[in-house]
């Protein structure tokens, strides 16, 4: 191919870099990546920086200050492909918990010298700020997902990533219920598939960090779980506000737990 | 058939090991019911020892447990989370790989597996659902040639259901608790006394393992005993469905409120459907590798409470998750006979036990069995 190869960028917001992490763990597919993209930019792999624009950008980390604000437009205009990565990225991640505090409060407590802080009152996803055209969800995402969009984008093919729940995964396994068979509380079936059902593969209910699934009936569980199950309203508010808290369909349940109060 | 039931035999729980040896020596690969994480699951099987031996299990709406039996009941439970259709028609297969070189494009076809497989614990609604997939996949019109490779040359053991569960209803569907065919070998677990198995014949294979395994003649108070245990379990089914008329209710009944009260309650994570014995549906998925040289068609297990499932061009035609409840139900109970001349349901009760909040299509069905209440009536 006479064509130079298309240039790859991996950006970071706020975030723990686990998700930039896991484009590094692909160890073997991540010569083959090398082979057919130009890494343009990716500080946490090489401090060779070549300038946009890029074809493919990956996304990892929330908006959190004003100055993520204007670099997120900065990177959608130097990207032709935007795709966000890591439920921080897609949902505001665990640092969205200040959503539903005082983020003041939080400075006072914690900082020496507040003044020196600038910092927005929430955490959000990057497609509160500029058009995403995919987004990977996890926390972190996982490898494979991950080498299936960047291996779909490359070829201009849609990636195929499943929005369906957990449960499909865990079936698919002959994982055995835990929710069913041991009564432990699972978010399995809200939850987003991805991880491949690991926690229940080992016996854990699901976490829900690929964040709510297509079809997202927080209600229906959050109700067995308290009714059938006797998990107290407590728990319940801390299993939906975990990497996932700022996703509308984990966030408004765990809104009108608050609301109806404990 | 054509041919009358064999003569029953008899043999001890030395027999039933010896019977699970010698399909592992004709060279089957040999899979039965185990204890594994809290449940009975199907996996590969040695011998008797390997089987739940002592255990049983207590099933209720989106509950399940084992529990200890105070015999050494080798069968002493209702169906688990599996089902055959995991062998059969498994979650995921390959159904070929294609690899571009520089100047030709070749393609790989599926790999066939390469023993056949044995399955010991076969329960008369499970074989009810293996006929009913056969039906669906060996129709010379369409005839599926992954599930047939696997089919083929099956050896089936039937164990006649003595203990229903809580959710379990095939009495009620005409597919249990009692097996008169479609097997090789057909056990009745007895519990009174001597710890034995009644066995039958259904076929020539099955004939030979009975010799084999030295089983003798059964006296006519054992057959007696093993028909009697049976047909109490057909007293003791935990559910029951009225299935007279209900096809035509359904169709008369699409608008009908109680879809959308269900799906209140319903999570749409398609539980229901990848534990059911004879939902058949799969989504065939196309990759390609990094570097774009290869590229990888697979077929997986899909739901139609799946948004995807019913995507056609520019949507879902079933978005609301009442319209894919109502989707699921009416195929199960009404358009599968359109379809199939079957019901697609066998009455097994996993789709209640294995639903995460209990959904219950017995239930369920008999509100839809009814009209609708009238408009202002209220609920």
């Amino acid at each position: 191919m006479a064509t130079a190869k298309p240039a790859l960028a991996v950006w970071k917001f706020a975030s723990c870099d686990g998700c930039q992490l896991s484009v590094l763990s692909l160890t073997d597919e991540l010569l083959a990546l090398a082979d057919v993209v130009d890494v343009a930019y990716f500080l946490e792999a090489s401090s060779a920086v070549h300038e946009g624009p890029y074809d493919l950008s990956l996304v990892e980390g929330s908006v959190t200050t004003p100055d993520d604000v204007e670099r997120i437009h900065e990177v959608r205009r130097a990207s032709r492909t935007l795709v966000t990565i890591g439920a921080c990225a897609t949902a505001g991640g665990i640092q969205a918990l200040r959503n539903f505090a005082d983020i003041d409060g939080f400075i006072d407590a914690v900082y020496a010298h507040p003044a020196y802080v600038s910092t927005l009152a929430t955490s959000t996803p990057i497609s509160e700020h500029v058009e995403v055209d995919f987004e990977l969800r996890g926390c972190p995402v996982d490898r494979h997902q991950l080498l299936e969009v960047v291996s779909a984008l490359l070829r201009g093919r849609r990636p195929s990533i499943s929005p369906a729940s957990v449960c499909m995964e865990c079936k698919r396994s002959g994982a055995v219920c835990v929710m069913v068979a041991h009564g432990t509380p699972c978010l399995g079936p809200i939850t987003h598939a991805g991880c491949g059902a690991l926690c229940p593969a080992h016996l854990r209910g699901c976490y829900g960090c690929f964040g709510p699934a297509e079809t997202a009936a927080t209600g229906a569980l959050a109700a067995w779980w308290q009714e059938i199950l006797g998990v107290e309203h407590t728990d319940l508010l801390r299993a939906l506000r975990t990497y996932n808290a700022g996703a509308s369909e984990f966030a408004s349940k765990g809104e009108q737990h608050v609301a109806s109060g404990a | 058939m054509g041919t009358p039931a064999d003569e029953a035999r008899v043999m001890g729980v030395d027999g039933l090991d010896a019977l699970i040896r010698a399909l592992g020596e004709r060279g089957y690969e040999v899979l039965g019911p185990r204890v594994r994480d809290g449940a009975i699951v199907y996996d590969g099987i040695d011998g008797a020892a390997d089987l739940p031996v002592g255990w049983g299990d207590e099933q209720a709406p989106g509950h399940y447990r084992l529990s200890p039996r105070d015999d050494d009941a080798c069968f002493g439970y209702a169906v688990g989370p599996h089902s055959w259709k995991r062998y059969l028609l498994p979650p995921r297969s390959k159904v070929f790989e294609a690899e571009r070189g520089a100047k030709v494009f070749a393609l790989r076809s599926a790999e066939m597996p390469r023993k056949r497989f044995a399955f010991v614990g076969v329960r008369p609604c499970e074989l009810a659902a293996i006929n009913i997939q056969d039906h669906v996949f060996l129709r010379d019109t369409a005839r599926d040639v992954l599930y047939a490779s696997r089919r083929e040359d099956i050896a089936l053991v039937a164990v006649q259901c003595t203990e229903p569960s809580g959710t379990c209803f095939c009495a009620s569907m005409g597919t249990g608790p009692a097996a008169t065919d479609g097997f090789d070998v057909a056990l009745t677990e007895l519990l009174d006394g001597h710890h034995r198995f009644v066995a039958s014949a259904g076929s020539e294979l099955g004939r030979e393992l009975l010799a084999a395994v030295g089983a003798a003649e059964a006296e006519q108070a054992d057959v007696d005993r093993a028909t009697t245990v049976v047909d109490e379990a057909a007293q003791r089914m935990g559910r029951s469905l009225d299935t007279e008329g209900l096809a035509e209710a359904l169709y008369a009944n699409l608008e009908h409120p109680r879809w959308s009260e269900i799906a209140e309650r319903c999570l749409g994570c398609g539980n229901c459907t990848l534990v059911c014995p004879t939902c058949f549906c799969t989504a065939v998925i196309d990759t390609n590798d990094v570097t774009g040289t290869g590229a990888l068609r697979e077929r997986v297990w899909d739901s139609c409470f799946t948004i995807g499932f019913s995507y056609i061009h520019g949507g879902s035609i079933r978005p609301s998750l009442r319209a894919r409840y109502r989707q699921w139900l009416t195929h199960k109970l009404a358009t599968w006979r359109d379809q199939f001349g079957t019901d697609g349901c066998v009455g097994c009760g996993r789709c209640i036990t294995w639903c995460p909040v209990g959904i219950d299509i017995t239930v369920e069905a008999a509100a839809l069995h009814e009209p609708a209440p009238a408009a202002g009536a209220g609920r």
